[in-house]
């Protein structure tokens, strides 16, 4: 997994499964699930309302 | 939950409900799921909407209307208003919402009108068969059921799935989101007549934020930021600034944030038996970033579709046409026209949405519409007639008399 979901910060809006080029993304009622497909491209991060999301290339 | 229907929706938020109402309407067997536990919560909305578009889907009740609106005041950078009120006397603008309980009174006319409603019940994938989507995959308790159908209506909202695992791109770019945050709070003292719009890229690069009337002293203070300018420093973060400065005093009963499609148009909406509707379907404004209205449209046209496809056994692409053809000559041609304004809006610095604002000075506007805002810039600023030259030959002259 090449991001962190900071699952405390996430107030679980779905932004970054909707901006997230690879599908890699789920919102899972409360919290966000990450598969193998991300490329660590940052864009969900970017949009992250709360800046709940770290890349770590 | 039985295994087989005609239609399954996922997803009940505005365009969920709406298609599984019509679609029970018309006789179909129609499953509703949704994963969260409590419809409409947690809440990603303003909850602003226009009265004259609302009551073509429902009618109006006390219990989910917070305030009546009369007006808008905008704020340019260096703080000139400008007031658009609609005359009191038939005055039809609109109202500010509860969409907590909204959403679930449009998920009860759906039930109403015979629609079977699973909550906590999440779409996990399609069932795809020769080409074909025949149905869905679910997880309702922590046990994954196969549930098969004749159409699927995908009504995901902005984390829509149900798109791309048919093969259908609706990931958003940065610039094609507006990154959201908002609070819910108290003693604002705000006029709760109107809604409050500051523009300027200190506040908000590349959109807005929102004040909007909640009943009492209450308010949605809100922010939006184009994704491509998010990053640096969080939408959150905008908003604390804002209210630190403005309302100091006043206390925050809520926290609410999301996304909002600011793509316009996308390029295909329907599969060979599936169609997607609201923001799955990226069917928001990309200007004012509102999606309820479209939303419900779009389930309404989605309902009926599927009906006139099912009775004459034929769910193709080609059939779903149909579904395609009346949204796009509909409530997308004023997405499209929504999404030139959007691209000149994005591009100007503080000084020219001073400017603009300066050269409204003394206007009075007696209705709100965009194009009556748009015709009085127009008047007083050459330059914008000509980045909006696109617009204006598309729908300005049709509806806008230059002589007047
Ligand atoms: C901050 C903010 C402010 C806004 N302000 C306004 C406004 O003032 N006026 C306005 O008109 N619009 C506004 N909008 C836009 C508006 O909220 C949306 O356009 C509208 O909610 C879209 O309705 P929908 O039914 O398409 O999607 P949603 O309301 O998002 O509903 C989608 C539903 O699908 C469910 N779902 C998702 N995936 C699955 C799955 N796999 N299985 C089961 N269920 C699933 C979700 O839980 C959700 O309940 C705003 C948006 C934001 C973020
Ligand atoms: S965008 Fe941020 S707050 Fe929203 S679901 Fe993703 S991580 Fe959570
Ligand atoms: S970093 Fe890029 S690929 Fe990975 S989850 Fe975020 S948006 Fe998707």
């Amino acid at each position: 997994m090449a991001i962190k979901v900071n699952k405390f910060k996430c107030g679980y809006c779905g932004a970054c499964v909707g901006v997230c080029p690879a599908g890699a993304l789920e919102l899972v009622e409360t919290w966000i699930e990450v598969d193998d497909s991300c490329t660590s491209c940052g864009i969900c991060a970017k949009v992250c309302p709360l800046g709940a999301i770290e890349v770590s290339k | 939950m039985k295994d087989y229907y005609d239609i399954v929706v996922v997803g009940a938020g505005p365009a969920g409900s709406v298609a599984a109402k019509s679609a029970a309407k018309k006789g179909l067997s129609v499953l509703l799921i949704e994963k969260r536990q409590e419809i409409g919560d947690p809440v990603r909305c303003a909850e602003g909407v226009s009265k004259v578009w609302l009551r073509k889907h429902i009618n109006p009740d006390s219990r989910w209307i917070c305030a009546d609106v009369k007006g808008s005041r905008i704020f340019s950078p260096d703080g000139s208003m400008i007031e658009m009120a609609e005359e009191v006397a038939g005055g039809e603008v609109g109202y500010v919402l509860e969409r907590k309980l909204f959403d679930r009174a449009l998920a009860y006319e759906s039930a109403e009108a015979g629609a079977e409603i699973f909550v906590k019940t999440r779409a996990t994938g399609l069932i795809i068969e020769d080409d074909f989507v025949r149905g869905v995959k679910v997880m309702h308790q922590g046990e994954e059921h196969d549930i098969r159908c004749k159409i699927v209506i995908g009504a995901d909202g902005i984390e829509s799935k149900i798109g791309r695992w048919a093969g259908i791109d609706t990931s958003l770019k940065p610039a094609d989101i507006e990154t959201c945050a908002q609070f819910l709070m108290s003693g604002t003292g705000i006029d709760q007549d109107y809604c409050y719009f500051y523009l300027g890229n200190e506040v908000a690069p590349a959109g807005y934020i929102w004040i909007f009337p909640k009943g009492k002293d209450l308010a949605n203070v809100g922010i939006g930021i184009l994704g491509s300018k998010s990053g640096e420093k969080t939408v959150i973060q905008y908003l604390e600034d804002f209210v630190a400065d403005k309302f100091p005093d006043a206390r925050i009963l809520e926290i609410d944030v999301g996304g909002v499609p600011v793509s316009g148009s996308i390029e295909r909406t329907t599969a060979n038996g599936l169609i997607l509707v609201g923001d799955a379907a990226r069917q928001s404004d990309p200007i004012t970033g509102g999606g309820i209205i479209n939303a419900m449209e779009a389930g309404k046209l989605a309902g009926e579709v599927a009906y006139n496809a099912i009775s004459v056994g034929d769910v193709s692409v080609a059939k779903l046409n149909e579904y395609e053809k009346k949204w796009r000559s509909t409530i997308g041609i004023e997405i499209d026209n929504s999404l030139i304004v959007k691209n000149v809006f994005i591009k100007f610095t503080d000084k020219e949405l001073n400017g603009l604002a300066h050269s409204l000075k003394g206007f009075n506007f007696s209705t709100m519409s965009l194009i009556d805002l748009l015709y009085a810039l127009f008047k007083a600023n050459r330059k914008l007639l000509w980045d909006l030259r696109v617009l204006f030959k598309n729908v300005v002259k049709y509806e806008l008399d230059f002589e007047r």
